[in-house]
């Protein structure tokens, strides 16, 4: 975990005496660097420090103290505690910051959803334009002075509800009857809407120049969803072809943006965990792991042991479950429609179940808190989850494997068709199987491990081709390794309580900010709170691992051909809830 | 071979129609009922599943876990001549703890003394809102409001339950999750035993 | 479920007869044969949409109720299962989709989202409910509906459609060709609902006079 003390190994004040100055509020850590040096302090963080996986970006809307913060936190690839450092301005428009994304290109997406949700503007960021909202769109809604138009209170509980709770539909309440704000004066037949020039102005930056010049031929646009089959849900695409090849390539996201920081700082702090099941919606376990240890690390609270154990059951138990369906789907985006998806989902049914078992809910469980988890396991629920991970899991992954990898279409269609090297996946922060795939041995349940993940042995599943047949193989690797950590959490799980604090609806957390992560199937998945001790955090901010991952397939798919796309988009498992939150 | 990756694919397939049949027969032999039978929706959705996966909702149903949770609703105990005594005492906790705010409690006011009463006069949830989290009935310390089982819902209408669609007796409770109903039943007669025993005590300790 | 047969129940048909002739009303084979099979869209939004593919699967086999062939373009399908969060900014997509879809078409609201918004309702880039735009035929709550719920509710879809009758189906109407188009909403400073132009304007001046007054 990133303790205090081990941030501080890296005397960063005493390299940069003049610019950079330690973060002396209490519970923050990490360095605030004067905007005019960032450039600076960063390059030597990157290539003298050795921190070159910058992981999280995002801004802090301190409106009291009339200042903007972005925090960024950059990690090693090698493993170990990260480096927080910090970036302040006023608070006045327009505010500026210098952009990194030169030093590291992982900062692209994450700066330009500062910009958009924040209205922080980076300075020499090459295409920086809205990526949630629409360009157009009014306000910077994470600001702090600005409300949505179903605002009823800065924080819940809203007072509404009890004891006088006349039920009334929001829609009352807004003066345009529904969901929508308006500026002042608003005429909506004189409105032009913006068109999306800039959009395809960006497209051309990778246009490949001189070398089509023998023949005259014409480049199309095409768009790739929001409604596709094959985008994995709302992401759309805008892509250029030359023919066949693709020479340039945007995603075009926010299709779900359903403003989960914004709803999430409203939320108290325990209200905020069934909103965290809707992020990676195949992998809520998951997702609740990371936001339940962010809080704790807050609140500085012991986890009970037994639930330790739970809870990495039920985090494995999702990872192999969201790997089956991973392999059925790239299965029906290479065009065996649904066959092996069929199986995949049977074994995923039987893993719901369990889930179901114990939280009450199959996809949606809301089964950590804080401290612990809600309640036990069962024994007709232990006793499944003994049968699948010794029996039957293990049996059907070998299946699955027997009957897949010979398979010609497949073969053809996966091998050496080249995905990311590990150069560029460090370069544009991907984590998860796909930079593992590419070589680099980076798992956070080694690297910095969390819960109780030190005292299992398992191999860090590592493949060396980059293609997207090794993609595609690391996954049942790391289902073979996610069964071993099972197995050996069943045969140690202690007696005892469940949970370390007692059951309360509000809990306090001292004022100061965590950034925590874990390893979630997809990736890295952090989650960074800042709390200002009242009962709802003052910023929340998810940190989800396929919006990273996804800055990197613009520069792996330009040369490669249309058909591939969809199967090299497919590699790196994203989940719409989580990309666009 | 080319192609023999494919066919060792398409066996699959082929497996699967077989132990459909060879799990019926031997399902026969035994003398057992695989279809439209507790026995046989078990064994469909365990380990050793074969063949035929498909629980043919709705003529037969998966078997729910006792914490399976869809939507709160209204527990209240039978009284004499089928009196309905809301266990709800408006405390306004669930509604504190709802994370998407869709619990409504209108409180009742004693019309002579303006004092509460421990009796909701309406209760509404949105169910068009409510994120079915269940921690309306895991933080009410009264056992009041409980996630249902009954997942049949679907209307032509927009969902907004009042405090009389949202009641379900005790009994129905008790039928769809036994386990808990014990424990809480035994929880609260424990308590309700300790304040006697403290009501006892104090006067005896008065005098 | 007596209306599930195609013969009317009041006709006695000798049983050696009984697959072979139906006794049957215009209507009723109409609706017999679009209940059997609705074609629903392809199209997922959110984790709700997780779901709908759970139900297509193995387990729950939708193919039982003639619902298994998921088609990717509008043209070609009957229902479209709203199936998690409407956002301002995919609304556009759902509309023209919907538009292009040929009668009779049903709308499904599958989920809390889709039915008010659900628990991202005051969510600024959410559209608090699809029945805002769209003609929703059935409402399934649930966050995210079971498949076994998505089915009941699909069930209620069939009875809806069993209850139909070709004379007064909203799409065979006379003098109201256009009464399912829905124009397409405009992306502003916020999601610009055309059918309401006047009536924002409206209240967009008056709350400036509200203001400065
Ligand atoms: S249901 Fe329970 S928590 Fe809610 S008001 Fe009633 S007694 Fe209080
Ligand atoms: S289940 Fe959750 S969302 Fe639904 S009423 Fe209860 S607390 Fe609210
Ligand atoms: S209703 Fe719930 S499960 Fe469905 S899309 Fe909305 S948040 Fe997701």
């Amino acid at each position: 975990m990133a303790a205090p003390a081990s941030t501080q190994t890296v005397d960063l004040v005493a390299r940069f005496p003049d610019s950079v100055s330690a973060d002396a509020r209490p519970g923050y850590t990490g360095f605030i660097v004067k905007k005019e040096n960032l450039l600076e302090v960063a390059t030597a963080i990157r290539d003298e420090f050795g921190y070159d996986l910058l992981t999280a970006v995002t801004g802090v809307d301190y409106i009291a103290e009339n200042k903007m913060e972005v925090v960024y936190h950059a990690y090693k690839t090698t493993g170990g505690a990260g480096l927080t450092f910090k970036v302040q301005v006023d608070r006045v428009d327009p505010v500026e910051v210098p952009s990194v994304v030169g030093i590291w290109a992982g900062a692209d997406f994450q700066e330009r959803e500062a910009w958009d949700l924040l209205g922080i503007k980076f300075t020499g960021h090459p295409d920086l334009r809205r990526i949630l909202m629409w360009e157009g769109y009014e306000g910077h809604p994470l600001r702090k002075d600005w409300k949505e138009p179903f605002f009823e209170e800065e924080a819940k509980p809203f007072k509404s509800r009890w004891p006088d709770g006349q039920h009334t539909f929001a829609e009352n309440k807004n003066p345009f009857r529904d969901n929508l704000k308006f500026p002042e004066g608003f005429d909506p037949e004189a409105y032009q809407p913006e068109n999306e020039d800039d959009l395809y102005a960006s497209l051309e930056r990778f246009r490949s120049k001189g070398e089509n010049d023998r023949l005259k031929t014409d480049h199309i646009v095409v768009n790739m969803g929001p409604h596709h089959p094959s985008t994995h849900g709302v992401l759309r695409v805008a892509v250029t072809l030359d023919g066949e090849t693709i020479t340039g390539l945007k995603p075009v996201m926010g299709y779900l943006h359903r403003n989960h920081d914004k709803i999430g700082e409203r939320n108290t702090y325990l209200q905020i965990i069934p909103y965290t099941d809707r992020l990676d919606y195949f992998n809520s376990m998951s997702n609740n792991f990371g936001y339940v240890t962010t809080i704790e690390k807050l609140m500085k609270i012991p986890v009970a042991e037994r639930a330790e154990y739970i809870r990495v059951i039920m985090a494995e138990l999702s990872r192999i479950q969201n790997h089956l369906i991973f392999i059925g789907m790239l299965m029906n985006d290479l065009g065996t429609m649904y066959t092996p998806s069929l199986y995949a989902f049977e074994e995923r049914e039987l893993v719901l179940d369990i889930f179901e078992a114990v939280s009450g809910a199959r996809m949606m469980c809301n089964y950590f808190r804080f401290g612990g988890v809600v309640r036990d396991i069962p024994d007709f629920a232990m006793q499944k989850i003994k049968d699948l991970v010794f029996d039957r899991l293990p049996a059907k992954t070998d299946e699955m494997e027997r009957f897949l990898n010979e398979n010609e279409v497949l073969v053809a269609r996966l091998k050496g068709i080249h995905v990311l090297n590990a150069e560029d996946a460090i370069k544009y922060s991907v984590t998860g199987p796909v930079l593992r795939a590419a070589g680099v041995p980076y798992d956070l349940r080694r690297a910095e491990p969390y819960s109780v993940y030190d005292r299992f042995d398992f191999d860090v599943a590592v493949r060396h081709n980059a293609d997207m047949m090794d993609n595609y193989l690391i996954r049942f690797d790391e289902i073979r390794q996610s069964l071993r950590i099972l197995e050996q959490a069943i045969k140690q799980i202690p007696e005892g309580p469940i949970n370390s604090q007692k059951p309360a609806y509000q809990v306090r957390v001292p004022a100061g900010e965590a950034y925590g992560r874990i390893e979630s199937p997809k990736g890295e998945l952090g989650f960074y709170v800042v709390s200002n001790g009242k009962p709802n955090p003052y910023r929340y901010h998810v940190r989800p691992a396929s919006f990273v991952n996804l800055q990197a397939v613009e520069s792996m798919c330009i040369g490669a051909k249309i058909a591939d796309f969809v199967a090299l988009l497919a590699m790196f498992d994203i989940v719409m809830g989580e990309l666009d939150r | 071979m080319y192609g023999k990756g494919i066919l060792k694919g398409l066996s699959v397939t082929w497996k699967r129609f077989w132990d459909t049949y060879t799990e019926d027969i031997s399902w026969m032999v035994r003398g057992k009922k695989r279809y439209n039978t507790q026995e046989g929706i078990a064994h469909r959705s365990s380990k050793d599943t074969k063949g035929i996966f498909t629980v043919q909702y709705p003529e037969e149903q998966l078997i729910q876990p006792e914490e399976f949770r869809y939507v709160p609703f209204l527990v209240y105990d039978e009284g004499e001549e089928g009196k309905k005594e809301i266990r709800c005492t408006s405390c306004g906790i669930c509604a504190k703890v709802c994370p998407p705010q869709c619990i409504w409690i209108v409180r009742t006011n004693d019309p002579s003394t303006g004092r509460p009463v421990p009796v909701p006069t309406n209760f509404y949830i949105d169910m068009d809102i409510c994120m079915n989290c269940g921690f309306c009935a895991e933080y009410c310390p009264f056992d009041a409001i409980k996630m249902d089982h009954d997942f049949d819902i679907a209307s032509y209408e927009r969902n907004v339950y009042n405090l009389e669609k949202l009641l379900k007796p005790a009994s129905y409770y008790n039928s769809i999750r036994p386990e808990n109903a014990a424990r809480e039943d035994e929880a609260r007669r424990a308590k309700e035993a300790l304040k006697a025993a403290k009501a006892e005590a104090k006067p005896a300790a008065a005098a | 479920m007596e209306n599930e047969k195609l013969s009317l129940p009041n006709y006695n048909i000798p049983e050696d007869l009984e697959n072979v002739v139906a006794i049957t009303t215009l209507d009723r084979l109409y609706n017999w044969g679009r209940r059997s099979s609705v074609w629903p869209l392809m199209f997922g939004l959110a984790c709700c949409a997780i779901e709908m593919i759970a139900a297509q699967t193995a387990r729950y086999d939708m193919a039982r109720f003639g619902m298994e062939v998921m088609r990717p373009t509008p043209r070609q399908a009957d229902m479209m299962l709203v199936s998690g969060t409407v956002t301002k900014k995919m609304l556009p997509a759902i509309i023209r989709l919907y538009n292009q879809m040929p009668e009779p078409k049903y709308v499904v609201a599958m989920g809390a989202c889709a039915s008010s918004g659900g628990p991202f309702k005051e969510g600024y880039n959410v559209v608090a409910g699809i029945d805002k735009f769209l003609p929703v035929d059935v409402y399934i709550p649930g966050c995210p509906p079971t498949p076994q719920a998505l089915i009941a509710g699909m069930i209620k879809l069939q009875e809806k459609i069993d209850k139909q009758s070709i004379k007064k189906v909203r799409w065979y109407e006379k003098g109201k060709v256009d009464s399912n188009y829905v124009p397409m909403p405009v992306l502003g400073p916020d999601l610009i609902d055309v059918r309401r132009n006047a009536e924002i304007k409206q209240a967009a001046s008056q709350k400036t006079t509200q203001e400065s007054a």
